[in-house]
């Protein structure tokens, strides 16, 4: 099955005035046609800056150093900004966290899916209305003639949120990122529009790449999981391997400092804490927190396949046993 | 310790029409509470259940419209002005955001002092000591006191609002949402350390949060609140292993646990939270909850199904 | 730029702070015998009608100008903060009357004020820094209700209350350090401004009076004698005030430059 997806060796760099702070570092990543791949990581770990480099939204001092973005067979990364244009929003659309404010606060709401509609050219001028109300009751809001000619600030989080899904979906892409698309929403809210995004990907065909700092967020929604710590991918797993045998230390120490509200679980933080990125680590940015380190963690760690599609970048995974979380 | 009796907040809206009689936002209503010295009671519900105004009432950052707020006996209620003041020094709190919560222009030695010197008559040195003395408890070290909120991590400034708190051996420390603004990583921490001064120094907490799963591993009983009403209390094994009414295990199942082959059972409330402004009759979850009867209109009653455990509904 | 205008306001201070050592005339007493003499040796910037060396009564009057200047924002500084911090914590009719006065005093061309107070006082140098502090006061006052306004939510001054504080003390000592930085910026435009006031009261006649030395004033002396032909003795003191505003202004923006990102942060 050929990737929709690939992100291959991808790095960047922030120049700050303290200095150039490496972000993403050789970040690597898969994903299929219709599948739901999870991004996760902390704050700082690069998973946004990964999204927006995706679709070549970042801008100076942001710059992306090396590696390449295979999206249906063209290396993102070379097209001109007019290619790039007929990508971003048709092919691949963004949900992004704080709705409220990602939606345009001086137009009807349903007018921003009517001219994002005559944009992609994806509605007769005529039907764009019509279209734009259809996916606003296909996002579950009810009322929807109603709710088109409302402002964002006369929307609730949630169906901010529905909005943002709607105009993200509305191109048909063939690619969904959703950055944190559930952060700051009550927990029914976001139970309600992690099911929708599950829905509509399974209906749409779409792939997603959801990226959260949620460790059950991932569970619950995704196909394969990918874990990145401190500007490097870490792990690649099926979320079920990830789970019953996760293979980083990073990845293991991640899953026992979670407190559940299920009561399983240690809750052990993690030792140490996040590495600067300005004077990052040679090798692994895991190893002086790591608990398995070894000489050749200062070096530029290979991936090791260790399982049926589970891979991990780590020399010091054979041998360890994960006693992690009874069940 | 604590005992909130029949509090009411009502925040009236100015309305346009000068003789139309004003619209009400009931954010509190009718809630009441008991803490035991030495317990820790977790507040739980989503946004606009009133749990933060609740919070600030009994700071007396607001002033509730109606009910009594009793700490020890003492009715603070019925304060005022320089009384008030000295209370404060028996009841503390640590906010939600770590960065908003420390003036950047005091140092940490200053912010940890200052409750010190408007409570106490310790001399400078010994409130010097006393204040390095809560760093060392928070796990941030007398090194730092001389650091700046900027040169702080999101944890460190969280310890620090603890250390402030805890600097005048409050008999309360009421938390509001203490660690949903840190990292995942961090949370563990702030969560840790919260339990240990909770053994190590006895604290009686009140912890107001949205997040269960913090909630569960550090409070001995748990309220849930909806709309302005306490709708489930009970102690928090089974709270959490038995929870009762809709609302509780509807919450309750929407939270992902982290683990791919655990399948909640999902109780579905449909739609959204609905304005506190004007709340219907009978059991406010009435136009949402899949359990709804006709019978779910008149005023709830509230039982206690189990020792220590009180329900607010008609099906139980 | 700014590093030179800095430079330039620096010496300019120093040289107004060290006038009477350093310069060798005394800038009052005349001396018939070299009146308006053209820029030269033994005086630099030449003479006046009454044979004072305008070098001296420049660096002199230096001395008036930043005072007066100083003075007035200071002034205006103060009563503009406390007013303005006032009427931001507190908000209600407090807040409705304080901000109808600023209204009121905002209402006048802040130069027409300026006279209208000189004129009725009289011009001593301490009404002309009343004077000019009164018109400023709405600008600080505006500057740190809006600060004030903001920062009253943050959750740092909730917790100046939980902790026990009492109001003023949360709202002097708490809260309006915290609205400075905007305000310093303002201050040193400020004083370019006040100088510019002071130089034209005097230049109309309402401000410091003769013979004490002063920009403006003497820029006035000068322009009857443009057509005389004896140049020197309006162009210099005008070049003076020119230079010096000019230098405030230029630091005042790279103060906000550097201040800005922060002051964001905070």
């Amino acid at each position: 099955m050929t990737d929709l997806l690939a992100l291959r060796d991808l790095s960047v760099h922030f120049d700050t005035d303290d200095g150039v702070v490496q972000a993403v570092d050789g970040a690597a990543l898969r994903i299929g046609p219709g599948e739901v791949v999870g991004l996760v990581g902390e704050s700082g770990s690069g998973k946004s800056v990964t999204a927006l480099a995706i679709l070549r939204l970042l801008r100076p001092p942001a710059r992306v150093v090396g590696g390449r973005i295979e999206f249906a067979g063209r290396d993102l990364l070379g097209l001109s900004e007019e290619e790039m244009r007929s990508v971003r929003g048709s092919q691949i659309s963004m949900v992004f966290q704080s709705p409220r404010t990602s939606l345009n606060p001086v137009l009807p709401v349903g007018r921003q899916i009517e001219r994002l509609l005559a944009l992609h050219g994806a509605a007769a001028p005529g039907q764009a209305r019509e279209r734009a109300v259809a996916m606003l009751r296909e996002v579950g809001i009810a009322e929807p003639e109603r709710r088109a000619g409302q402002y964002a600030h006369q929307l609730s989080g949630g169906m901010c949120q529905r909005v943002m899904i709607a105009m993200a979906l509305a191109t048909n892409p063939r690619l969904l990122i959703a950055d944190e698309p559930t952060t700051g929403l009550d927990v029914s809210i976001a139970a309600q529009i992690l099911e929708l995004l599950r829905d509509l990907g399974r209906r749409t065909g779409a792939a997603i790449l959801l990226i959260t700092h949620d460790l059950g967020v991932v569970a619950r929604l995704c196909d394969r999981v990918v874990v990145m710590h401190a500007g490097q991918t870490v792990e690649w797993a099926r979320v079920r391997g990830l789970f019953h045998a996760p293979a980083h230390p990073y990845t293991r120490a991640l899953l026992r400092s979670i407190p559940r509200v299920d009561g399983a679980g240690a809750m052990e933080p993690i030792p140490g804490g996040v590495p600067s990125l300005l004077a990052p680590p040679p090798g692994c940015r895991f190893a002086p927190r790591c608990s398995l380190v070894q000489a050749e963690c200062a070096a530029p760690v290979s991936v090791r396949t260790i399982g049926e599609d589970h891979a991990v970048a780590c020399v010091a995974v054979e041998g360890a046993e994960w006693s992690g979380r009874g069940r | 310790m604590l005992s909130i009796e029949r509090l009411q907040m009502h925040f009236p809206l100015r309305s346009l029409i000068p003789w139309r009689a004003p619209r009400v936002v009931h954010a509190v209503d009718g809630v009441s509470l008991r803490i035991a010295p030495g317990e820790t009671l977790g507040l739980v519900g989503e946004s606009g259940c009133g749990k933060s105004t609740l919070a600030r009432c009994v700071l007396r950052l607001i002033e509730p419209t109606e009910g009594r707020i009793l700490l020890e006996d003492v009715d603070l209620t019925a304060l005022g002005g320089e009384e008030l003041r000295r209370r404060r020094r028996d009841v503390q709190m640590v906010f939600q955001d770590p960065t908003a919560s420390l003036n950047p222009r005091l140092s940490v030695a200053a912010t940890v002092e200052e409750p010190l010197a408007l409570h106490t008559e310790l001399t400078v040195r010994a409130r010097r000591a006393r204040a390095d003395e809560v760093l060392e408890e928070v796990g941030l070290g007398a090194g730092l006191r001389d650091r700046y909120p900027h040169q702080l991590s999101g944890g460190q400034r969280q310890r620090v609002n603890i250390a402030r708190a805890i600097a005048t051996h409050p008999r309360l420390v009421v938390l509001d949402e203490p660690t949903s603004a840190l990292d995942v990583s961090l949370r563990a921490r702030v969560i840790l350390l919260l339990g240990e001064l909770k053994r190590r120094l006895g604290m009686t907490y009140l912890f107001i949060s949205h997040d269960l799963s913090t909630v569960r591993y550090l409070c001995d009983r748990v309220a849930v609140m909806y709309l302005g009403v306490v709708v489930e209390e009970a102690p928090a094994a089974r709270l959490f292993g038995h929870p009762a009414h809709p609302y509780t295990r509807a919450l309750l199942s929407c939270i992902p646990v982290p683990d791919p082959d655990v399948t909640p059972e999902r109780l579905t409330f449909a739609g959204e939270v609905p304005s506190p402004i004007d709340i219907p009759a009978g059991c406010r979850l009435r136009g949402r909850c899949p359990l709804a009867q006709p019978v779910c209109a008149e005023p709830v009653p509230v039982r206690e199904i189990a020792p220590g455990h009180t329900v607010a509904c008609h099906l139980v | 730029m700014s590093l030179a205008a800095l430079g330039v306001i620096v010496a300019v201070t120093l040289g107004a702070a060290a006038a009477p050592l350093i310069m060798p005339y005394d800038p009052d007493a005349p001396d018939a015998d070299h009146a308006l003499e053209a820029p030269g040796p033994r005086h630099w910037l030449g003479t006046d009608l009454y044979g004072r060396d305008q070098l001296t009564r420049i660096v002199h009057a230096g001395r008036v100008d930043l005072l007066v200047a100083l003075a007035a924002t200071a002034m205006a500084l103060s009563v503009g903060a406390v007013l303005g911090a006032v009427s931001g914590y507190r908000g209600g009719w407090i807040d409705q009357l304080l901000m109808r006065v600023i209204d009121t005093i905002q209402a006048f061309p802040s130069f027409i004020l300026a006279m209208g107070i000189a004129a009725a006082l009289g011009n001593s140098v301490t009404n002309i820094v009343i004077a000019i502090a009164i018109t400023h006061v709405p600008i600080y006052a505006r500057l740190i209700r809006g600060e004030m306004l903001r920062i009253r939510e943050m959750e740092y001054a909730e917790a100046a209350r939980t902790v026990g504080n009492r109001q003023r003390r949360i709202i002097f000592y708490h809260l309006l350090p915290n609205c400075f930085p905007p305000v310093i910026v303002q201050a040193t435009l400020a004083m370019g401004f006040a100088i510019l006031t002071v130089a034209a009261l005097s230049y109309i006649g309402l401000g410091i009076r003769p013979p004490t030395s002063e920009w403006g004033a003497m820029t006035a002396e000068g322009a009857g004698y443009i057509v005389s032909g004896e140049w020197w003795i309006f162009l210099f003191p005008g070049v003076a005030i020119m230079a010096t505003v000019l230098s405030f202004n230029l630091v005042g923006d790279a103060l906000r430059d550097v201040l800005d990102p922060r002051m964001k942060g905070v």
